[in-house]
């Protein structure tokens, strides 16, 4: 116990510094999937059926295989098979491939939820809008989408607190983010070696954060609560 | 000349045939009800003159102008449509309010909107008149409450304000009563007669017989997507001609 309190100040000035690039993929995660996830779904329930084939094939593939394994391959397959590793050797180049491998993981998942959001604003609503002249991009801003958005936040709550905790597989192409700060004092580092418990003490960070969400999701809800 | 003449609508879903050879010609100030049973294409008829389905024969032609033609691509043009579907109104069965919106939202939205685009009235003028038309309604004490604040009725009284709100120039009810409790089919219907009072051209599709015959100033009973006898509401109603209009009738009285 009294090791764990000495060591304690340098592990978590290092878990600090890993959970900020949690944060990052986490962020720059959302910022990309959410508006991409739209635009996937839209080319799922696009009236032109190559397009909507092709969409449904891409999102079939993406959620039906690991992303550890997408991760591996958006990281090696540049340097490995066109022998050009265009993202570097650096932290920086295994952020973006990082980055890109989630964007486009997560936004096939929320092209799911929307289309289930937008396929579920009854018909009638469009309708109306038709009805009294709007046009369909009135229509979408001004009648569906928020309502779509009420239907859509529950499952995204869901998707965005599952997303907190699968920034970790970044770690398979050594991100360095928290559990890779919290696994280094196991091989020994900054004169810490053998080490297992600042591993465990990363789910207090992960937990932590999940709260926060957990309370503001749960305000967002609420707030959309006025309306049935 | 006639506010609305429909010549020889056709309609068929795949090999269904909806409407056959649908015409009739609707006057300025004039209400125009639709009766008959389920499925003989009275709520698809509605549809096609809100451009929400497009005939597949016929022609509508609007104060002599004709504003689709089955056989001429140009009247069927995207961009168009918009603004011909402002000649009708239409409120529909489920009253598909708006549930984002208050009551006077609900009113205003389409208008403010339409206003934004082409210029015109502030949008202090279409509240205004929103509230007044919400007023016509006996809703004044129910402007800042959410649809799923409303009763049935209520909910589907801001439904016809809503229409009215674009000043159609024919306003089509599509079965305004068939959703609701039956202590609450009164107070829209009080709502729509007192439209047709006030010469508000209007085409309503109901199942209420005797509120058919009393609001109509000229009544069309359809089976299996063709008009079957048309007239006067008195005569149809009472003094059917048709042996099929007849037998509608009698299966209606005793329900």
């Amino acid at each position: 116990m009294e090791l764990i309190l000495e060591q304690m100040p340098v592990v978590i000035h290092s878990l600090n510094i890993g959970f900020l690039q949690t944060l990052k993929l986490f962020f720059v995660t959302l910022i990309g999937a959410i508006p991409l996830g739209l635009i996937i779904s839209f080319g799922s329930m696009s009236r032109f059926s190559p397009l909507r084939w092709l969409t449904r094939l891409v999102v079939w593939v993406v959620r039906g295989t690991p992303l550890m394994i997408q991760l591996l391959i958006i990281y090696y397959f540049p340097g490995l098979v066109l022998k050009n590793n265009w993202w570097g050797s650096g932290e920086t180049g295994r952020f973006i491939a990082s980055s890109v491998a989630f964007i486009f993981n997560y936004a096939c998942y929320f092209s799911e939820i929307y289309r289930g959001g937008i396929q579920g604003v009854p018909k009638g609503q469009q309708e109306a809008g038709m009805v009294l002249g709007m046009t369909k991009s009135q229509i979408f801003f001004k009648v569906t989408l928020l309502q779509m958005i009420k239907r859509i936040v529950p499952p995204m709550s869901n998707e965005i607190i599952t997303l907190v905790k699968d920034t970790s597989l970044a770690r398979i192409i050594a991100l360095q983010e928290i559990i890779w700060a919290g696994q280094a004092f196991l091989k020994g580092s900054q004169g810490i070696s053998g080490a297992i418990w600042p591993l465990f003490f990363t789910a207090v960070y992960y937990l932590i954060f999940n709260g926060i969400l957990t309370v503001l999701l749960g305000r967002l809800e609420q707030k959309l609560d006025y309306f049935k | 000349m006639s506010i609305l003449e429909v010549n020889h609508i056709e309609k068929h879903f795949g090999a269904t045939q909806v409407l056959n050879d649908i015409s009739f010609s609707l006057e300025k100030g004039q209400a125009l009800s639709i009766i008959g049973s389920s499925g003989s294409g009275k709520t698809t008829l509605l549809r096609c003159l809100n451009f929400l389905e497009k005939p597949n024969g016929g022609t509508i032609a609007v104060n002599g102008n004709i504003i689709f033609d089955a056989a001429d691509p140009a009247t069927q043009q995207e961009k168009e449509i918009r603004a011909k579907r402002l000649h009708f109104g239409l409120v529909f069965q489920n009253f598909n309010l708006f549930p984002q919106y208050t009551a006077l939202q609900n009113v205003t939205l389409a208008r403010e909107l339409l206003a934004k685009e082409r210029g015109g009235e502030s949008k202090k003028e279409i509240e205004e008149e929103g509230k007044m038309l919400l007023a016509q309604m006996g809703l004044s004490d129910r402007a800042t409450h959410y649809p799923h604040q409303l009763s049935g009725g209520q909910q589907q009284r801001v439904a016809i304000a809503r229409a009215l709100a674009m000043h159609p120039d024919i306003l089509c009810f599509d079965e305004p009563t068939s959703a609701l409790d039956p202590e609450l089919t009164g107070e829209v219907l009080r709502v729509i007669r007192k439209l047709a009072e006030q010469k508000t051209t209007m085409i309503i599709v109901t199942h209420e017989m005797a509120f058919a015959r009393d609001v109509a100033d000229q009544i069309i009973f359809m089976d299996g997507g063709v008009i079957v006898e048309q007239g006067d509401p008195h005569q149809v109603i009472e003094h059917p001609r048709e042996e099929r209009t007849r037998q509608f009738l009698a299966r209606y009285s005793e329900n």
